[in-house]
């Protein structure tokens, strides 16, 4: 794995060969500003539909392993 | 050893703003919903799940910035900020780092009748994280729960510069900007509730010193006295530590509150590098000046012009006026009742004494639920005012009325409080106190001036406080010479 | 034989009620259960929904009020979008078991159109790969030669096309994972415009280049299909709100004096000899439709895969911090604490090609390198944009090879850099947002198709798709089938 990622970290050097003095990012493909909605609610999911997923939960709460490292 | 130092304290606060909808989703907001009963796949970070922009919350982002003389940056846009916790769903939170809404305010606090500004450094919107549940505390527990309901209610983040010098001023700062936020309606201010959170970075520097000493971040201080006591053990932890020549640990400590102390928190956040980068989900905002001047049409009189309104139009002393105006609601409670009774200063008497010492708290929910409206108020005001019921008897009607909700005129006619000012009708019962306290009489005209006071009292008593006071000293000024 | 039907010759049957839906629907479910067992393009197969569907478009044909052209066709859905009760895995031991509550917004107006749903495509892992050998659970195998690769990440959307185990099938496509799979199956695949279809549901795996698009036996095929998934979605906030053409209706209008342009960078060396050959008749063949051909130029083409290994694995980091065992998904039993269920959760729950990708986009968003590769690869990005830009001043479209080679034997790309290099002509495209179809352009000598790219203007798939048909009406490529027995 780390003579791969050396490998694809090499080939992408080759950005640095690029002149971007002067040029700005692009993060998107499309150009668009104010993408908005109001703030009008909507009904929330049935909470068994959001649990049903959970590998382990406690009733209505998802549970997870101790927080804290031992 | 402490006064050695120069105190630096910033503060970060948190305010939930107070719209219906959460940040990118439409689930509801609402405090206190059994848990998980508010999420849908988008703020529970479900695979495939993308957030749309609650216009609201921003809207109120940008009317908090204007309020707080922020500049408000035309182009600001979202970045997610990367970190793993469990009450994270999406294990980035969606904030703004580099392009924040807006930058550059300050803040008016005051402190023992001196002014300073407060500089905000920056102010941006980010959505809040889940809660988590612990069976006893998070360091003994076996295991943790999640609830998501909170996941995604939007956030304002408002950021101080360090220019506050000591834990007064914090607090100081603290009210304000709760003060600010609530006229606003943008935030509820409840800081129990958690609506409302302060975390502050303070560090110690010798006097005259320029450089900025080691700063340790403060966490878990839900309350205006819980931030005053937390900055003052700190600022006498770290004094001791100088003092002693032991290094300043960056780091963030949790105020316990039950113990009085701040303790190094053992781990919150298990990466440091954030790894922001600009939300490729969301189209950065345009915050165009006809926008910005849409908002500004909607700022309300803020805290300081109402106190320096309510000083000169109510000639209200500078005390009771800060406290009127340290919530919207409890001022328009005073504003509603000065105008329907005409008397400033009895309304402001009234509502300060009477009224806060039963209400729960001075904000829109504890006035909400009120059981006495302004216009109840000031209806007992009048009665008092001319001359129907006494001061005294004042006092129980407002009790009663506290109690069953009705207005005051029912109650005094009901219960036959009007006040006596019938002078023959008082004569006989002066006359009688006088005949049953001759030893008082004595003690009187002996020169014990106080004697009087017992005698009036004595009168009240006898007609259920009834008399009216001016005619009970009136004819004992022109009984007592006479015995 | 109802399988061999395009989408419009079977709507055309039902409609002259020379076929039903259910019988559309059980064919190919038959045909599903003898050949995908070789073939291995289903992940999961709905026979029981899909057989309901059926049934429902059914009354709605018997009762003279059939939907649309959709109603009734059997189509099948890439694993990484979500569909509301079927398992949604994306190819990955992580999402195994999970089950969305929702429907994504493509699967939602597919069953609005009346679509049979008849299952779940196999892919690589999180849409990660070329070949589909990066699922979790299987390689699908491509029709033509089952030794060989279906190409990726849309491999089992591709091969069950080719296949006829499906009559169109949904992909996705972040850096060419639906043209490079369409190319090497020999069919139809299209990339609408970055914004052109909603990606509410689809797993994220690279947010600013994945697109939705549809696989078809035919350009008029993939036209219906992406007529039906196209248009703003108010869940999306990067879907566009333009008005949607109508596709079928501008198809057939030819090249006539329309500009072609051939970037000199799309020709290089490496490019298969016999590949090159095949565009550069099919270039001929649209100069002989009346197309004026040119020389446009993309300098930055060659930067565009070194970008794109920058800011795909930069998102995919982020996209996939979400599984962590905590909501949905796989969680490794028996951890100390968090931390160590969090480690054996997606040290088993993802494979090598996400690990990778995942460490490269850690590392490349991290707080000392991110200007020199994040910031550096955004503005790249621009410039191969900006190439795009200055090329269609001139141009109405451009074509160019969909990819060097043609389907690789299984196993055969170990080195992943190698396997990356298959994208290098796919990849300019999605950093640029643009509209791009891959369309059968003939066969190697081994039997082998190869795949012809057509790159459109922003949210001018009319015009890109319009230029496929122009070629496909004149050729036969499409026509030919893979010989599949049981």
């Amino acid at each position: 794995m780390r003579r791969e990622l050396d490998g694809i970290l090499t080939y992408i050097d080759k950005l640095r060969a690029v002149d971007t003095e002067g040029v700005p990012p692009t993060s998107r493909a499309v150009p668009m500003t104010n993408v908005m909605r109001e703030d009008e609610p909507k009904p929330s999911c049935p909470r068994e539909d959001m649990l049903a997923n959970a590998p382990d939960r406690a009733g209505e709460l998802f549970r997870v392993p101790r927080i804290i490292e031992e | 050893m402490t006064q050695d130092y120069e105190t630096v304290i910033g503060l970060e606060v948190h305010a939930q703003l107070r719209t219906r909808t959460k940040m990118f989703c439409g689930c509801s907001t609402a405090f206190g919903a059994p848990p998980n009963t508010q999420t849908c796949p988008v703020c529970q970070g479900m695979p495939g799940t993308l957030p749309v922009i609650n216009r609201r919350a921003i809207e109120y982002g940008i009317k908090t910035a204007l309020a707080l003389q922020c500049t408000v940056n035309a182009d600001n846009r979202f970045a997610r900020k990367h970190y793993y916790y469990p009450d994270m769903p999406k294990n980035y939170q969606i904030s703004q780092y580099e392009e924040p809404l807006a930058e550059h305010g300050r803040l008016e606090v005051e402190v023992g009748g001196v002014s300073r500004a407060i500089g905000i450094q920056r102010l941006h919107l980010e959505e809040d994280v889940g809660k988590l549940v612990h069976e006893g505390s998070l360091e003994t527990a076996p295991s943790s729960q999640v609830d998501f309901n909170r996941a995604g209610v939007p956030l304002m983040e408002i950021v101080s510069l360090p220019d506050m010098r000591s834990p007064e001023e914090a607090a100081a700062y603290l009210r304000s900007l709760r003060a600010i936020v609530v006229y606003l309606g943008v935030c509820d201010g409840n800081m129990e509730e958690g609506s409302l959170r302060c975390d502050a970075n303070i560090s110690l520097r010798l006097r005259g010193a320029t450089e900025y000493g080691t700063k340790v971040e403060i966490k878990n201080m839900n309350s205006f006295k819980n931030v005053q006591h937390a900055l003052e053990y700190e600022i006498t932890r770290q004094a001791r530590a100088l003092e002693t020549g032991e290094r300043i640990v960056q780091e963030t400590r949790l105020w316990d509150p039950d113990k009085g102390r701040t303790v190094s928190m053992r781990s919150k956040e298990f990466a440091h590098d954030y790894r922001y980068f600009p939300e490729p989900d969301l189209p950065p905002l345009d915050v165009e000046p006809a926008w910005i001047e849409r908002v500004r049409a909607t700022v309300p009189e803020l805290p300081a012009a109402r106190r320096v309104r309510f000083m000169e139009v109510y000639g209200l002393g500078a005390y009771d006026a800060d406290l009127l105006t340290g919530s919207r609601a409890l001022g328009d409670y005073f504003e509603a009742t000065v105008q329907v009774c005409g008397k400033p200063k009895v309304a402001a008497n009234w509502v300060l004494n009477e009224l806060l010492r039963e209400l729960a708290g001075d904000d829109e929910r504890a006035l909400a639920g009120c059981p006495i409206p302004p216009a109840n108020l000031a209806g007992l005001i009048t009665l008092i005012e001319n001359g129907t019921i006494s001061g005294r008897i004042a006092k129980d009607v407002f009790d009663k009325m506290y109690q069953s909700g009705e207005d005051a005129q029912t109650i005094v006619d009901r219960e036959g409080l009007t006040q006596v000012a019938d002078a023959g009708e008082l004569s006989a019962v002066v006359d009688q106190v006088l005949a049953q306290h001759a030893k008082v009489v004595l003690d009187w005209k002996s020169g014990k001036k106080a004697a009087r006071g017992f005698l009036v009292g004595q009168v009240m008593k006898a007609t259920a406080g009834k008399a009216s006071p001016a005619v009970v000293n009136s004819l004992l000024d022109e009984k007592l010479p006479k015995v | 034989m109802l399988t061999g039907l395009s989408v419009h010759e079977l709507a055309g049957r039902f409609r002259r009620r020379e076929a039903t839906p259910t019988q559309a629907a059980r064919a190919y479910l038959d045909r599903v259960a003898a050949l995908d067992p070789k073939v291995k393009a289903y992940m999961t197969v709905t026979a029981d929904r899909a057989l309901a569907q059926a049934a429902a478009a059914d009354a709605r044909f018997q009762s003279g009020r059939p939907l649309g052209l959709l109603d009734g066709i059997p189509l099948a859905i890439k694993d990484v979008l979500c569909t509301r009760g079927i398992r949604t895995t994306c190819s990955s031991r992580i999402l195994e078991n999970f089950v969305p509550p929702y429907d994504a917004t493509v699967v939602a107006k597919l069953l609005d159109a009346g679509a049979v749903i008849l299952g779940k495509l196999n892919m690589d892992e999180f849409a990660m790969g070329s070949s589909t050998e990066n699922s979790a659970f299987f390689t699908t195998r491509n029709p033509w030669d089952l030794a060989r690769v279906p190409g990726g990440s849309s491999g089992g959307a591709a091969a069950a096309v080719a296949a006829d185990l499906a009559a169109a099938t949904l992909g996705t496509d972040t850096g060419g994972s639906i043209r490079q799979p369409a190319a090497f199956c020999g069919r139809v695949g299209l990339k609408p415009t970055y914004g052109r279809v909603s990606r509410y549901g689809l797993v994220a795996f690279a947010s600013s280049l994945d697109q939705v698009g549809p696989f078809g036996k035919d350009v008029r095929d993939a036209a219906l299909v992406l007529q039906a998934i196209a248009g703003h979605d108010p869940m999306d906030s990067t879907s566009v709100d333009v008005g949607v053409p109508d596709y079928s209706a501008e198809l057939e209008g030819g090249v006539k004096g329309l500009r072609i342009g051939i970037p000199a960078e799309y020709f290089i060396e490496g490019l298969d000899p016999e590949v090159e050959a095949a565009v550069r008749a099919a270039i001929d063949s649209l100069r002989g439709l009346g197309a004026k051909t040119e020389s446009v130029s993309l300098p930055h083409t060659e930067y565009g895969l070194a970008a794109y290994y920058v800011i795909a694995p930069a998102e995919a980091s982020s996209n996939l911090a979400r599984y962590d065992g905590v909501k949905y998904g796989l969680r490794v039993p028996g951890a100390r604490d968090l931390i160590d269920m969090y480690s054996r959760t997606r040290g088993a729950g993802f494979g090598a090609e996400v690990k990778r990708r995942v460490m490269l986009g850690t590392y490349a968003l991290s707080a000392g390198y991110y200007d020199a590769y994040y910031g550096k690869a955004l503005r790249v990005r621009t410039l191969v944009q900006r190439d795009f830009q200055r090329a269609f001043e001139r141009v109405d479209v451009i074509v160019a090879p969909t990819t060097p080679g043609v389907a690789f034997k299984m196993g055969e790309r170990e080195d992943p850099l190698q396997m990356y290099l298959n994208d290098v002509f796919t990849i300019p495209v999605n950093l640029a947002g643009l509209p791009g179809v891959s369309i059968p352009a003939g066969f190697t000598q081994t039997g082998l198709p190869v795949g012809l790219q057509v790159i459109g203007k922003a949210f001018d798939e009319a015009t890109v798709l319009r230029v496929a048909r122009a070629y496909e009406a004149a050729t036969s490529w499409h026509e030919r089938k893979p010989e599949l027995t049981p």
